[in-house]
């Protein structure tokens, strides 16, 4: 009583303009207003004029003009590329597999109850907290040809006799982006699922225990499927950062050796402002865009078939 | 055939010590039922016995088997959860069918088992929903529905009711005890609510602080309680208390206190004669105070002045000032009496309690 009161006595206070916002759809667009400016100049503003470079034949210094499909064509033949499309993928699904389950299994460890909970919790969370522009430095040194304290450390053990040339070697530098990537990504992983596993009810894994179901049984027939809904909306998030990963294989890489380790934006990056040409690197921006598009569409059905389950 | 024997049960959480010396036999087929105020172990016990929490020493027998060390599945339980912990992503007779399944069950027969405790229940109608499309009552209907379909040894009951509205506790409350004559499983029911002890338990432990109190038949906790907290804990609205003197007056014992003096009865009075010039407290129930009348002996009527009435339609209650003591007294609805009234109220001698002001346990 007393607080309707007082709005109304406030609201007499306020000046016409500002009392239209009382008004539900004044109010939403004054809310959104700013939110759909910032967007529109920056993601979708750029967005538009990234499909029109791409559609040109603009280079540095050469604003270009249309050129209709051409670069797509270009790029569609081009071998760098299809490496580059294969290496995306590679890099995407092996990440995120692992992330999955090892951040799974952190997660379960961080789920039980021991002393210095709180601290492990927060230290989990350092590489996800490090600039990757940094942690990644510091990987570069671990797998530097000369310096690399893995090599030393293999070699003290007696397990190798020559240095490993990490980078050098096209496998072995996938591979290595690919751990650096595993370990930056999984407290993530880690963190959300642990905050998923939370919200499952300690009842529902002593019903279970007493109905006869094994910690693994209990795992895949409580947990896993409790879990659904959170895992899906990591894992759409993770692939969606993956995909379009560009620092870590720009520090550790460049995409070398010999382009065995160029995703879609490093790729796009050396064409395009490497090497000048804009529309080309344009089209291979965009090209990461049908696929991304599919992946996404895919899960968010998917996550609604979970959730209205 | 399933016996519970819990011996010289203890349970520490830490250094906190929850579960204390509880020795106890469970009959076979016996509704028993633990009740007590929160924190008092009744729970902790129970989920010891589910095996949910390790024993700090102690033993826990089904039948002649020492379950110590065996885990939950392989004691042959069933437990209904306050929170009915029914699985959110299975249907009504996915759950129902969880624990058959894990013990690899034909699938006739869990169809069959199925069908038959959700006949018993009345849920045939909700086999295939999910658990967030059912009222409460229907959810607690499924948890008891996924106990009965086990056909355990014994059923273990953590505060199933305490979640549901007034009205459908004590329909579910009716309908619990059918199930239990129909299907007579040793069942162990763990609940804060009195009525809800005195109802369904063929016999009642009553805890406090991890102690066991006392263990009996419901009448013989309302009739005979063993000390001052189970008197007050057993029975509602619950005993009057007066902290009185043990006098002797002309030969017999009286008890005594400002505004009351109450001669005691036959074997009262020989208890309590040993304890004369003692101080102790004298309990009456609410039900056993009436208006007085020429036919009580003076010496068991006292004066009360009358401070609130709650009229209640089949009873009325009177909050009443008793010299220096609070009393509540259930009379005839048919009274007239209102708030300030002087009156002169009379007890039942028989049904008159003494417990000792040190020990508190009955005189």
């Amino acid at each position: 009583m007393a607080v309707t009161a007082l709005s109304a006595a406030e609201s007499k206070r306020l000046s016409p303009r500002l009392r239209k916002l009382e008004d539900e759809r004044w109010l939403a667009l004054a809310l959104l207003t700013p939110t759909a400016v910032l967007l529109g100049l920056f993601i979708a503003y750029p967005f538009f004029e990234g499909v029109l470079l791409s559609l040109s034949n603009a280079r540095v210094g050469h604003p270009g003009e249309f050129v209709g499909l051409k670069n797509f064509y270009k790029i569609w033949n081009d071998s760098i590329f299809h490496t580059t499309v294969w290496n995306t993928f590679w890099y995407t699904g092996v990440t995120t597999v692992f992330k999955l389950a090892l951040g799974l299994w952190l997660a379960i460890l961080l789920n039980r109850h021991f002393r210095g909970k709180a601290i492990i919790r927060a230290f989990i969370l350092l590489p996800f907290i490090i600039p990757t522009v940094l942690s990644t430095f510091a990987w570069k040194w671990m797998f530097d040809p000369t310096f690399s304290v893995i090599n030393w450390t293999l070699f003290q053990l007696g397990l190798i006799t020559t240095r490993i040339n990490w980078l050098g070697d096209p496998d072995l530098a996938m591979t290595s982006i690919i751990v650096i990537n595993i370990w930056r990504g999984v407290p993530f992983f880690a963190i959300t699922l642990l905050a998923g596993l939370q919200t499952i009810s300690p009842e529902l894994h002593e019903a279970a225990a007493i109905d006869g179901a094994r910690p693994w049984q209990r795992f895949w027939h409580v947990t896993w499927p409790l879990l659904m809904p959170v895992t899906l909306v990591v894992v759409l998030f993770s692939v969606i950062q993956t995909f379009a990963d560009f620092q870590l294989v720009y520090v550790m890489t460049g995409g070398g050796p010999a382009n065995a380790t160029h995703l879609f934006a490093t790729y796009a990056y050396q064409l395009g402002i490497g090497t000048g040409l804009l529309s080309e690197g344009a089209a291979i921006s965009l090209a990461m865009f049908p696929f991304l598009f599919v992946i996404v569409v895919v899960q968010l059905l998917y996550i609604r078939r979970v959730e209205t389950r | 055939m399933a016996e519970v024997s819990l011996h010289k049960l203890n349970k520490k959480f830490d250094t906190t010590h929850v579960v204390k010396d509880v020795d106890l036999k469970i009959r076979d087929k016996e509704f028993m039922v633990f009740v007590g105020p929160s924190g008092c172990g009744k729970t902790t016990t129970l989920r010891m016995i589910a095996g949910l929490e390790a024993i700090t020493s102690g033993e826990i027998r089904i039948d002649d088997t020492v379950v110590n060390e065996i885990p939950p599945m392989d004691r042959d339980i069933a437990m209904v959860f306050q929170n009915y912990a029914l699985y959110p992503h299975m249907s009504v007779a996915g759950n129902m069918a969880f624990g058959l399944k894990m013990r690899k069950f034909e699938k006739a027969e869990i169809e069959k088992r199925i069908n038959n405790a959700a006949s018993i229940l009345g849920i045939e109608g909700l086999l295939q929903r999910k658990p967030r499309q059912l009222s409460g009552g229907q959810r607690q209907r499924v948890a008891l529905g996924r106990a009965i379909v086990r056909d355990p040894k014994v059923f273990l009951f953590d505060e199933p009711l305490s979640n549901l509205d007034a009205k459908l506790r004590v329909q579910m409350r009716v309908e619990l005890k059918k199930l239990h004559e129909r299907l007579a499983v040793t069942s162990v029911y763990v609940t804060h609510d009195q009525v809800e002890a005195m109802t369904l338990g063929d016999r009642v432990v009553v805890m406090k602080d991890g102690w066991v109190q006392q263990v009996g038949e419901p009448l013989e906790l309302y009739n005979t309680p063993a000390n001052r907290f189970v008197a007050g804990f057993i029975g509602s609205p619950a005993m009057n208390f007066a902290d009185v003197t043990l006098v002797e007056n002309g030969g017999s014992p009286v008890a005594e206190a400002p505004g009351l003096r109450i001669g005691l009865p036959g074997e009262l009075a020989t208890r309590a004669r040993a304890k004369t010039g003692r101080k102790a407290t004298l309990g009456i129930r609410p039900e056993d105070i009436h208006i007085a009348t020429a036919a009580d002996a003076p010496e068991h009527c006292f004066d009360a002045d009358v401070e609130v009435v709650e009229q209640l339609g089949s009873e009325i209650l009177l909050d009443m000032r008793v010299g220096a003591a609070l009393m509540v007294a259930s009379v005839e609805p048919t009274l007239r009496v209102r708030a300030h009234d002087k009156l002169k109220l009379a007890l039942k001698p028989g049904r008159l309690h003494l417990f000792d002001a040190e020990t508190e346990a009955a005189i």
